[in-house]
């Protein structure tokens, strides 16, 4: 009898991600320590500067923890619960980081490098807020049609690269490069424009989205954990389901394996591309609505952050696969939410969390490196994940 | 110089590759080891080479026994290599290859390639390899890169030459021009380990015989001994090397191409005003020398070529034009010329691999949603209808022999209603068993009343399973000409002679 599945799942495959992120921690720790001048001043005495440096990691680790996920000091005697305000911090910066990180999977999947997540992150901010403070609709369809605007804006973006790829042979790496800088440029025009610019201020920000137009909080108006984070997690079920249970999926994992015999057993190549890419935009124009609608509510010129950027180490984190997607933007969300309180509750720079973020990209980039400190023979490498857009 | 294994053992994991094998090389002789895909014959050569460690065994030069951890302890005892994929960079010229590893510094630091050159000159010469060093080897023909790795070795003070399936890449031409070249070496006095599962070339040049089945040693023979003697020791049981084809009423036209011409992306034809027509029940096989245009015309057949003039009527409907997924669904089954770059895709499972084609039709899906399980269940009755052999349909199709994948995709393209089978080169590589049942299959498909077109360089192939042979040269038919044609004259044809 045949199983029902067409993919085994392996817990295999998080043995990486995991010890590449032990270890940078561990990097991450000695920075910690060398950077910190109460443990440097032990430098003559090796005892005592191990216990301080001891002292400062902990310290530093404990407030990255408290900062994103549970501090009991930020419990009230009414509410107890607040304690756990730190998480929803954590929610409300992985959800768009979740989007962007699965545009940039899927597209992985089909064998295409979006580095556009940025760009079509901005279109959907974009159309998500115009939609948001410019009409007046009924609660609950108001934000329904923000952001079915902001998937329409950065499918658009997105499908204009397949499109350009399918048609002309441009590189998607190069193409989507160029349209991060046109997205952004064309955001910094629009703030100046009347449309665009708040009444009665001058800098470049918009007006706020209209409360119809707001996404539902979670957890009342203490916590600012909104549905974004559930509307993340259906994406990445609908990315699982696109990739292993549809047609559509099967194609683009056919052209991302093997263009050549994709094509040659009849699937039309420029349609997945301009499909794959449009959808990814959509992903991460949806990103750009839930960013918007749920936590910042108006735009700026620097509406998407890192967003875009996180999306592509994200994605690289979380194998491509949707869930892994899901689990790094979680971790990334934390280490975000829980740079600021380490930065104000010891003097370790918030930059730390940024060191920690790349030395996981790169240790999952060498996975020799992770392999020969943990003596580990058998682990399946898949390094190639990271430089396999590059020769489409 | 002599080379002598004894008792060489290697496992990975459960499979025995190499179970003690015992092999002793003469001075001066040509040693053909003869075996399946898959036999261990690779990774035998692998351990004298030093590029595997066996589990145990001694291997001897002129009697006295050597440690080889490395290449470069093998080529320290004169043991040189001819990979089967070639170890060349393609953007240096030949003699910078030969010198890789072995630099010398000229005037401030200068790389010197006088020595180098000179004596690359000199084997040449000797040998008449006709290789220039200062040529770029991505311009060098295949045949010619593989002198420039045997000159290599030869450089290197190569006493022991292996060839690890040396004929595989090559066209009848130039396979004839390397067995010319063994038996100058030999002559020479360099001794050969020939790798290979092609039974002429074995009889045309070896001395002596070693059949490996199953990583064991299953049988010495001498060159005299009959095809089908060999190909039964290294199957295992008795082999139809000519298949058997009955005759066979042939029907109407099922193809018609008329003034098919196709150009490169400059506007160049490679193929030239081609007609053919092939009828139910009959196969044409279109032969030449790789490179004059078949694989050009085949791709055609399926619309995979983009800058076609021309007619091709299938069953009266013009398909030029069609996309590559009509065309298959007019009722064409194609097998490509390169399975692994065009027919298959490697990181996917069996079964994901046998519906590539039809994975958006019922039963596999139903609107945009698939089905897994009728996915597996269908893919399980191809492994019974095609004998697949495989673990799982759910392991990746990187895991199966190249007989096993054709299999994979003859069971692909044969699942569709079809009316034509168009098969590029469906035996490339494949050991015997397998190449047994690639040509029983196609043989089945025109007794079925299908059309069939034979795309082949092999000259054995050709004759054994055509109906009628059509010569391709220099992108033209240059004739069609019946099946009973000697293989002399056919060789003469595929070579652009044409007499009267």
């Amino acid at each position: 009898m045949p199983k029902l599945t067409l993919r085994r799942p392996s817990l295999r495959a998080l043995t990486l991600p995991a010890l590449s992120f032990l270890l940078a921690m561990f990097f991450g720790g000695l920075l910690i320590s060398f950077s910190d001048s109460t443990v440097l001043k032990h430098i003559g005495h090796p005892i005592a500067f191990v216990k301080a440096a001891g002292v400062a990691v902990w310290q530093s680790y404990l407030a990255l923890f408290q900062g994103s996920i549970y501090n009991p000091s930020l419990a009230t005697p009414h509410d107890s619960l607040l304690a756990w305000y730190p998480l929803s911090e954590t929610l409300v910066s992985a959800a768009p980081l979740i989007l962007a990180g699965l545009a940039v999977a899927l597209a992985f999947r089909a064998g295409l490098f979006n580095i556009g997540a940025q760009g079509q992150f901005i279109f959907g901010s974009i159309a998500a807020s115009y939609v948001g403070f410019h009409f007046h609709l009924p609660v609950g369809l108001h934000v329904v049609i923000a952001i079915i605007a902001a998937v329409i804006a950065g499918a658009l973006w997105g499908g204009l690269v397949g499109l350009l790829k399918a048609r002309t042979g441009a590189h998607e790496v190069i193409v989507t490069i160029m349209l991060n800088y046109v997205a952004l440029y064309f955001l910094m025009w629009l703030l100046g424009t009347t449309a665009f610019l708040r009444p009665g201020r001058r800098d470049p920000i918009s007006p706020d989205v209209l409360p119809s137009a707001k996404l539902p909080l979670l957890a009342g108006n203490n916590y600012r954990a909104n549905l974004g984070i559930f509307i993340a997690i259906a994406a990445a079920i609908f990315v699982w389901w696109l990739l292993s249970r549809s047609t559509w999926g099967f194609r683009f994992r056919a052209v991302g394996a093997n263009t050549a015999a994709a094509k040659t057993a009849g699937i039309s190549v420029p349609f997945v591309m301009t499909s794959v890419m449009a959808i990814s935009g959509a992903l991460a124009g949806l990103g750009g609505a839930v960013h918007v609608l749920g936590s910042d509510f108006s735009l700026t010129s620097g509406t998407a952050g890192n967003f875009g950027f996180d999306a592509i180490t994200v994605a690289l984190l979380g194998r491509a696969q949707p869930m892994g997607t899901v689990f790094a933007s979680l971790l990334f969300g934390a280490l975000r939410a829980g740079g600021g309180t380490m930065q104000a509750n010891t003097s370790t720079p918030i930059d730390i969390v940024l060191v920690i973020q790349a030395l996981v990209v790169l240790f999952i980039a060498a996975p020799s490196v992770v392999k020969w400190v943990f003596r580990l023979k058998n682990l399946k490498t898949t390094g190639e994940l990271a430089a396999k857009g590059w020769n489409g | 110089m002599s080379l002598e294994l004894r008792g060489i053992t290697k496992s990975f994991g459960a499979l025995v590759a190499n179970d003690g094998i015992d092999l002793r090389v003469e001075t001066g002789e040509i040693h053909a080891i003869l075996g399946e895909n898959g036999a261990g014959k690779s990774t035998l050569m692998n351990i004298v080479y030093g590029l595997v460690a066996p589990d145990s065994g001694h291997i001897l030069v002129n009697d006295v026994e050597k440690v080889i951890k490395e290449p470069s302890d093998a080529l320290a005892s004169g043991i040189g290599m001819v990979h089967q994929h070639f170890m060349l960079v393609p953007v240096f010229t030949v003699a910078e290859n030969i010198v890789l590893g072995h630099e010398k510094s000229g005037f401030a630091g200068r790389l010197d390639l006088n020595d180098v050159r000179a004596r690359i000159k000199e084997v040449s010469d000797r040998f008449n390899f006709d290789v220039n060093p200062d040529d770029l080897i991505e311009g060098l023909p295949v045949g010619v890169q593989q002198r420039v790795e045997i000159i290599r070795a030869l450089i290197y003070d190569a006493k022991v030459l292996i060839l690890d399936e040396p004929t595989a890449v090559l066209t009848p031409q130039e396979t004839d021009d390397l067995l010319k070249i063994m038996k100058e070496l030999k002559n020479q006095g360099t001794s050969i380990i020939f790798i290979t599962h092609k039974l002429r070339e074995v009889k045309a040049v070896a001395d002596r015989i070693t059949i490996i089945r199953r990583g064991k040693v299953v049988g010495n023979a001498s060159p005299d001994a009959s095809q089908d003697e060999l190909a039964s020791l290294m199957v295992g049981r008795p082999v139809e090397l000519v298949p058997k084809k009955n005759p066979h009423p042939i029907g109407s036209a099922i193809l018609a191409v008329k003034d098919l011409t196709i150009r490169d992306i400059t506007g160049r034809p490679l193929v030239n005003k081609v007609n053919f027509d092939v009828k139910a029940g009959e196969v044409l096989a279109i032969a030449g020398v790789q490179g004059n245009g078949q694989s050009e015309v085949a791709r055609a057949m399926v619309n995979l070529e983009s800058h076609v003039e021309g007619s091709i009527v299938l069953d009266g409907k013009e398909i030029i034009g069609l996309s590559v997924r009509d065309s298959l669904r007019e009722g064409i089954a194609f097998v490509p010329e390169s399975r692994e770059l065009d027919g298959l895709i490697a990181s996917m499972s069996i079964a994901e691999n046998l519906i590539l084609d039809l994975h958006d039709m019922p039963p596999y899906a139903k609107g945009i949603q698939m089905s897994p399980a009728t996915v597996l269940s269908e893919a399980e009755k191809r492994k019974v209808e095609f004998d697949i052999r495989l673990q799982s349909v759910q392991d990746p199709i990187s895991s199966l022999s190249g007989g096993n994948k054709q299999k994979v995709v003859l069971a692909r393209e044969l699942s569709r209603p079809v009316k034509m089978l168009v098969a590029s080169q469906p035996t490339r590589g494949l050991d015997v068993g397998s190449i047994e049942f690639v040509h029983k299959r196609i043989l089945d498909e025109r007794d079925a009343g299908r059309a069939v077109i034979l795309f082949s360089t092999e000259l054995d192939e050709v004759l054994a399973l055509a109906d009628r042979i059509a010569v391709m040269y220099r992108g033209e038919i240059l004739a069609i000409v019946p099946a009973g044609v000697s293989a002399q004259e056919l060789g003469l044809l595929m070579a652009g002679v044409v007499h009267a």
